[in-house]
C-alpha cells in the first residue's frame, strides 16, 4: 500500500487505483503476419523485473485516465510518473 | 534409507528421554557445496526438496544438491495457509493435483515425519447463479474423473458447518457448495523438514544462504550456477523458486508468462475448537480453518500489482475480513495475531508450468499462483521424473512452456479459488 501522485489529480491512496501490467510493450503493427512465438511474445511473456520496471497504472476510483509509473518492485518506491504518450525517463 | 539410529519412534522418544531430549541428531547436514553435481534445485521449498527427494529415491541421483537464498521452508512453504485438494475442473489438472493428493495420503509414513495430514474435507460455497452452475459442473468433471466431490444445498453447507450464516438476507446468500471429504490441512513446515531429511539421508547436499547469481551456459548447454557461495558446475539446473522464478529466468535470458505478485494471510489468537473443516468461498473471496493450535487461519487475496516485497495492501485484508464476519459473525469480536505474505508466480492461465525450456538442461517447476502448497508432493516427484529423464512425465506433460504458444491453456481460474 502506498501514495500515487495521479498526473492530472494529485497524490491519492493506491486503493483508487488499478495496476495495468508492464508498460511499452508494442502492439503488432502487422497482426497477420506473427508467428506463434511472436504471439505468445506479445500476449504472455512478461518481465516482471525485481527492482525498476516500467509499469501502466489507471486512475480507476478517480479521473480514469491511464498514465505511466517507474517503479522499484523490490520496495515499492516510485521513482516517475509520466503521462501516455511521454517518453519514458532515462535510468 | 534412514538407518535406525535416525528412525523416529516410539522407541527413539523414550531412549531420547532419558537424556532430556538434549542428543537427538541433526536431521539434516550442512554441507559446504561441492565444486560439482549431476543436478542443482534452486530453491529450497517444498517443492525444491521433494523434488530432490525423489530424484534421489526413484532415480537414484544421489549427486545433487539444493541451493537455498534463505533457510529451507523460509518462502511460500511457511507462508501459506496449508490446504489441500484436488478439485479441479479439467482432467490435466485433475491427473496433477489428484497424483498429489495420493501421495500426501501415505506421506507421513514415507518420510518417517508427522507432516499432520489431516483429510477434515473442503468445502466451496456458491453465492449466486452463476457460482452454483460453475461447481455443479466441477463436481461432474470431478466424478468423471474419479475425484470424490458431492454437491451440497444450503441446509447440508449448514448442516456441515453450523456457524455459517446461511440466511438468505446477507448480501451474497450462501447458495449452496462443493464438498470434497479427502481434502483438508497439513503442517507445511513439516513438509519442508520432512523431505529435507528424507532427502539428506539419501545423501543430497541441502545449502542454506546460498543465493543463485548466475547461470552459467555454454551455447545453448548449462554448465554450472554461480551463486554467494561460489561456483557450482553441474548439467542439470531444475529451478523451483516460486515468486522469483521470473528473476532467475532472467539470468538465462528467458522471459516466462509471469506476474510475481503478494499474497496475503492471516491469523487469529487461538481459541477452542470451532471449525473442523475448510471453508472457500470465491465470490466474497474468504476461506478459513483452523490450526492444530487453535488459531483460525484465513486467507486473503493477491494485489493486482507486480511486487515482491512480501507485503500487501492493507484494503485486501479489510475486505477479506468483511466477507468473513458476514459469513461467520460469531468470530465478529475475534482479534487477529499475525498478518503477512508472500510472492506469488501468477500464470495467465492459473496453472503451473513444470517443464524444459528452450535452453538444454534447464527446466522450470513454476507459476503455482495462489495454490501450490497442496501439490507439493506430486509437484516433485513429477519435475524429478522430468529433469531425470528429460522429459515430462504423462501427467505433467500439459503442464509445459509451449502451451502459451500452441494456446492449449489450462484454464483453472475458476478452481483457484482465488480470484486472480
Amino acid at each position: 500500500m502506498f501514495l500515487i501522485n495521479c498526473p492530472y489529480c494529485g497524490e491519492r491512496d493506491q486503493q483508487e487505483f488499478k495496476a495495468g501490467g508492464e508498460a511499452h510493450i508494442e502492439r503488432p503493427k502487422q497482426p497477420t503476419e506473427l508467428s506463434d512465438d511472436e504471439w505468445a511474445e506479445y500476449l504472455f511473456m512478461r518481465k516482471n523485473i525485481k527492482g525498476v520496471q516500467f509499469e501502466r497504472w489507471n486512475h480507476a476510483h478517480g479521473c480514469r485516465k491511464w498514465f505511466n509509473m517507474v517503479r522499484d518492485t523490490s520496495n515499492d518506491e516510485i521513482k516517475a510518473i509520466y503521462k501516455m504518450g511521454e517518453k519514458p525517463p532515462s535510468q | 534409507m534412514f538407518s535406525m539410529k535416525s528412525k523416529y519412534s516410539v522407541f527413539s522418544i523414550i531412549k531420547n528421554a532419558f537424556s532430556y531430549h538434549e542428543n537427538w541428531g541433526k536431521a539434516w547436514k550442512d554441507p559446504t557445496p561441492k565444486k560439482e553435481y549431476d543436478a542443482v534445485i534452486v530453491g529450497g521449498g517444498g517443492h525444491g526438496l521433494a523434488t530432490a527427494y525423489y530424484l534421489a529415491k526413484k532415480h537414484k541421483m544421489n549427486n545433487i544438491a539444493v541451493v537455498e537464498k534463505g533457510w529451507i521452508g523460509g518462502g511460500n512453504t511457511g507462508r501459506n495457509t496449508t490446504i489441500i485438494r484436488s478439485n479441479y475442473l479439467w482432467d490435466a489438472s485433475a491427473g496433477l493435483y489428484d497424483h498429489a493428493l495420493k501421495i500426501w495420503e501415505g506421506l507421513s509414513q514415507e518420510l518417517n515425519y508427522n507432516v499432520m495430514f489431516s483429510q477434515r474435507g473442503v468445502m466451496n460455497l456458491a453465492h449466486n447463479l452463476q457460482d452454483v452452475r460453475d461447481l455443479k459442473r466441477r463436481t461432474h468433471a470431478n466424478r468423471l474423473n474419479g475425484i470424490d466431490a458431492v454437491y451440497l444445498s444450503t441446509e447440508e453447507v449448514k448442516k456441515f458447518c453450523p456457524i455459517i450464516n446461511t440466511s438468505p438476507d446477507i448480501r451474497y446468500p450462501v447458495l449452496g457448495g462443493t464438498l470434497q471429504r479427502r481434502a483438508g490441512t497439513a503442517r507445511h513446515d513439516a513438509v519442508a523438514w520432512g523431505y529435507a531429511r528424507g532427502a539428506d539421508a539419501m545423501g543430497v547436499d541441502i545449502i542454506q544462504n546460498c543465493e543463485v547469481k548466475g547461470i552459467k551456459r555454454n551455447g545453448n548447454s548449462v554448465e554450472g550456477i554461480e551463486t554467494t557461495k561460489g561456483f557450482i558446475k553441474t548439467k542439470k539446473v531444475g529451478v523451483v523458486a516460486a515468486g522469483h522464478s521470473s528473476v532467475i529466468a532472467n539470468m538465462a535470458g528467458l522471459r516466462l508468462p509471469l506476474e510475481s505478485k503478494p499474497l496475503q494471510a492471516l491469523v487469529s489468537e487461538p481459541v477452542k475448537p470451532i471449525i473442523d473443516t475448510v471453508v472457500m468461498s470465491n465470490a466474497v473471496h474468504a476461506y478459513v480453518s483452523q490450526s492444530d493450535k487453535g488459531e483460525l487461519v484465513i486467507g486473503a487475496g493477491t494485489d493486482d500489482y507486480v511486487s515482491y516485497t512480501q507485503k500487501g495492501s492493507h484494503q485486501i485484508v479489510e475486505g477479506t475480513l468483511n466477507a468473513i464476519l458476514e459469513l461467520y459473525p460469531i468470530f465478529s469480536r475475534m482479534r487477529m495475531l499475525r498478518q503477512w505474505g508472500g510472492i506469488v508466480d501468477i500464470c495467465p492461465d492459473a496453472s503451473p508450468i513444470l517443464s524444459k525450456t528452450s535452453i538444454k538442461g534447464l527446466y522450470f517447476n513454476c507459476g503455482w499462483g495462489t495454490g501450490g502448497f497442496k501439490a507439493t508432493p506430486g509437484s516433485g516427484d513429477l519435475f524429478a521424473h522430468t529433469i531425470a529423464n528429460d522429459e515430462p512425465h504423462k501427467l505433467n506433460a500439459a503442464f509445459n512452456l509451449n502451451r502459451f504458444v500452441s494456446g492449449d491453456l489450462v484454464d483453472e481460474h475458476g478452481a483457484a479459488a482465488v480470484a486472480h
